[in-house]
């Protein structure tokens, strides 16, 4: 099977910043990819130079087997790309806009209106697009990268400005649309996003990928503890010390979080102790995947 | 897909983009039009006085008759000028640039007028013909059995109407052009729409196409507007002939005005600075290219200065087939000189173009 994507070895500088350096990735047809990073990480420039936006100073980049740059007018129909910054025609409503670009890939206003319903903006059809808010305005501009039916879909940080239910029905839409076999590639600086929605994440920083693989393959393969938590006070530090597969322990006088790498050992010690009080269990996430790669606390 | 189609819906969401800018349509539709009140109003109706009478060589009768005017009745009504190039002289009256030529050999006095301007050419032989009884009446030495007193006579002729309907309209089609394309193309690449539209499979020249037929649609309803007001009786203004070479002359102007546009907004990096730009060149170009007051009347600095202004070919050509009555073909030398204009500043504008911001 040949790769959807394929990035060997991209290069952008931009003056003094070495926006990307030395990216190279594959994503297969179909599967829904992740680039997670900070700001500043890089991720905005690599998705616009795989897009055709922008030209690398070094590298590959195919598309569905076809060069994005400079601009192929036979790559464009079939790629549907949402930028991190909204862009729009002044003063149209919601339907006309989304009528105006679906017209520039030939789809019906019919079909236009259909993707403004899948989007949830029914209701703001003719509000104007100044007027939107920017969860609105955002889902508006992944609708009009969807508006096509792409087979290969780009999002730059697409649920940046939504609140968190806004957030997870446009997680189903994106789900909804991996799952009819279309390809998505997004970007985003939010850890849990990456975890529940992409079947591979790259893990960005500096203009690098630190780390890429399935979420749950990234966060085993770290050899992170695990934090086991219970109430201050049901049990003193010294004697959570002495239990058994304890790594480490802290009192911040709310919690008593005990590290480990065998949570099922200690968790039956607290039994045995009657120290279950208000005790939660937190596995490593992909927080702990960047804080072990880069040293730094993971800061959005 | 078909480049048809989304030509169409892209001049259809441009078109629906400026008619709900009510700024855009304060200064395109109706600020000129108040103008166009304010000056038709208040100059139009105003007579342009004097006759102007260009002598070729020298003509002793008018020229004595001008230095013996005690009352100054004569020079009150008659503006002498003299021009030895016969052609010259007489090419200046066809144009209605000057009212009447008049050479005099020995005892024949001649008058060459134009038909154009029935009051003034009466104005002119009455004149003439009134200067040269009283010569006659002077050479016989006897006192005169009947004096005249001469009265200015209310002439109608060139109402500045028709002036300002096509310099002013002019005026309007320069500043709806060039903040027009300046501000789109730098509000499309600030705010991104540029980048997004390149990734659609829409050719870019379709969609400036669209952009340049919604302005000049936009134009020609301003040239409707304009010509239907000034027609109104307190205005009264009267479509010459070939009035309707001004359609294909407010084309090629609006070009002209979005190329220069264009090449502005192709350069300036942010909004301000393209909305200051436009507006150093669109005034200045307004006030010298012959909008606000006729060039003719204006010193000769500013009438050599007015060529570099491409405001002046729309103005001078528009106001040959409105004002002065001159045949279409009249303002084909001006149309050519302004898609000359359009075409240089297209290219440069093309080269400066711009994807990004950054
Ligand atoms: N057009 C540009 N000009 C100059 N520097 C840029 C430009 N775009 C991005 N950068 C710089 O490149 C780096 C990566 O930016 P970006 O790709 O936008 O990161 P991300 O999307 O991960 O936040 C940043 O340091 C940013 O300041
Ligand atoms: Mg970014």
């Amino acid at each position: 099977m040949t790769n959807t994507i394929s990035v060997h070895g991209l290069r952008k500088r931009y003056g003094d910043v070495q926006a990307v350096d030395g990216v190279s990735f594959e994503v297969a047809e179909g599967e829904f990819f992740g680039i997670l990073g900070p700001n500043g990480a890089g991720k905005t420039t690599t998705l616009e130079i795989v897009e055709g936006l922008r030209e690398a100073d070094e590298g590959e980049v195919e598309l569905l087997g076809l060069k994005p740059w400079p601009r192929n007018s036979r790559l464009l129909p079939r790629i549907g790309v949402q930028l991190q910054a909204t862009s729009f025609f002044e003063r149209l409503t919601a339907r006309e806009q989304l009528r105006t670009f679906g017209s520039l890939y030939g789809v019906s206003a019919r079909k236009a209106d259909e993707m403004l319903e899948t989007v949830g903006l029914t209701e703001k059809a003719d509000e104007r697009v100044e007027k939107l808010s920017g969860g609105q305005a955002q889902r508006l501009s992944i609708a009009c990268a969807l508006v096509h039916d792409p087979e290969l879909v780009f999002l730059d940080e697409p649920t940046a400005a939504l609140d968190p239910q806004a957030r997870r029905n446009l997680w189903d839409v994106l789900r909804a649309i991996n799952t009819e076999g279309r390809t998505i590639v997004l970007t985003t600086h939010y850890m849990d996003e990456a975890e529940v929605l992409c079947d591979r994440v790259a893990i960005m920083d500096r203009g690098q990928i630190l780390r890429l693989g399935p979420p749950a393959a990234l966060v085993r393969g770290l050899d992170a503890p695990t934090r086991v938590s219970v109430a201050s006070g049901v049990l003193a530090a010294e004697d959570a010390r002495r239990l058994p597969g304890v790594d480490e322990v802290t009192d911040d006088g709310v919690s008593l979080i005990v590290e480990t790498r065998d949570p099922s050992s200690v968790v039956a010690a607290l039994s045995a102790k009657d120290a279950l009080d208000g005790v939660q269990i937190r596995g490593a996430t992909l927080e702990d995947v960047f804080l072990e790669l880069t040293g730094r606390e993971y800061r959005a | 897909m078909s480049n048809f189609a989304s030509f169409k819906s892209l001049s259809r969401a441009l078109f629906l983009g400026f008619r709900r800018d009510r700024g855009a349509l304060f200064f395109t539709i109706l600020f000129p039009l108040l103008f166009l009140v304010i000056f038709g109003g208040v100059f139009g109706k105003q007579s342009t006085g004097k006759v102007e009478v260009v002598e070729i060589g020298a003509v002793p009768v008018l020229d004595q008759a001008v230095a013996h005017d005690a009352s100054g009745d004569l020079r009150k009504t008659v503006k002498l000028s003299r021009n030895d190039d016969r052609a010259a002289a007489l090419k200046k009256v066809g144009k209605g640039d000057a009212d009447a030529a008049v050479e005099q050999s020995g005892g024949k006095i001649v008058v060459h007028y134009s038909g154009a301007d029935q009051v003034k050419s009466g104005v002119v032989q009455a004149v003439v013909q009134q200067v040269a009884n009283s010569a006659n009446l002077a050479a016989t030495g006897r006192p005169p059995t009947y004096t005249v007193d001469g009265q200015r006579v209310e002439d109608k002729s060139i109402k500045g109407i028709n002036f300002f309907t096509p310099s002013l309209l002019g005026w309007a089609l320069a500043s709806a052009g060039m903040f027009g394309a300046s501000q789109t193309l730098v509000l499309w690449r600030t705010k991104g729409l540029l980048r997004r539209l390149r990734l659609a499979p829409v050719p870019i020249p379709t969609v400036f196409g669209a952009r340049v037929v919604v302005s000049l649609g936009i134009a020609l309803f301003q040239l409707a507007v304009f010509l239907l007001v000034a027609q109104l009786p307190f205005f009264g203004l009267k479509l010459q002939n070939a009035w309707w070479m001004s359609i294909p002359l407010v084309i090629c102007g609006v070009l002209t005005f979005l190329s220069l546009g264009m090449l502005v907004g192709a350069w300036a990096k942010t909004q301000e600075t393209a909305q200051t730009v436009t507006q150093l060149i669109v005034l200045p170009m307004a006030f010298l290219g012959g909008s606000f007051f006729p060039l003719d009347y204006a010193p000769k600095w500013m009438q050599v200065l007015s060529y570099v202004f491409p405001l002046r070919y729309l103005n001078e050509g528009m106001l040959n087939v409105m004002a002065r009555g001159l045949g279409p073909t009249s303002a084909l030398p001006q149309m050519a000189i302004l898609l000359g204009i359009a075409v240089v500043a297209g290219g440069i504008a093309a080269r400066l173009f711009r994807w990004d911001a950054t």
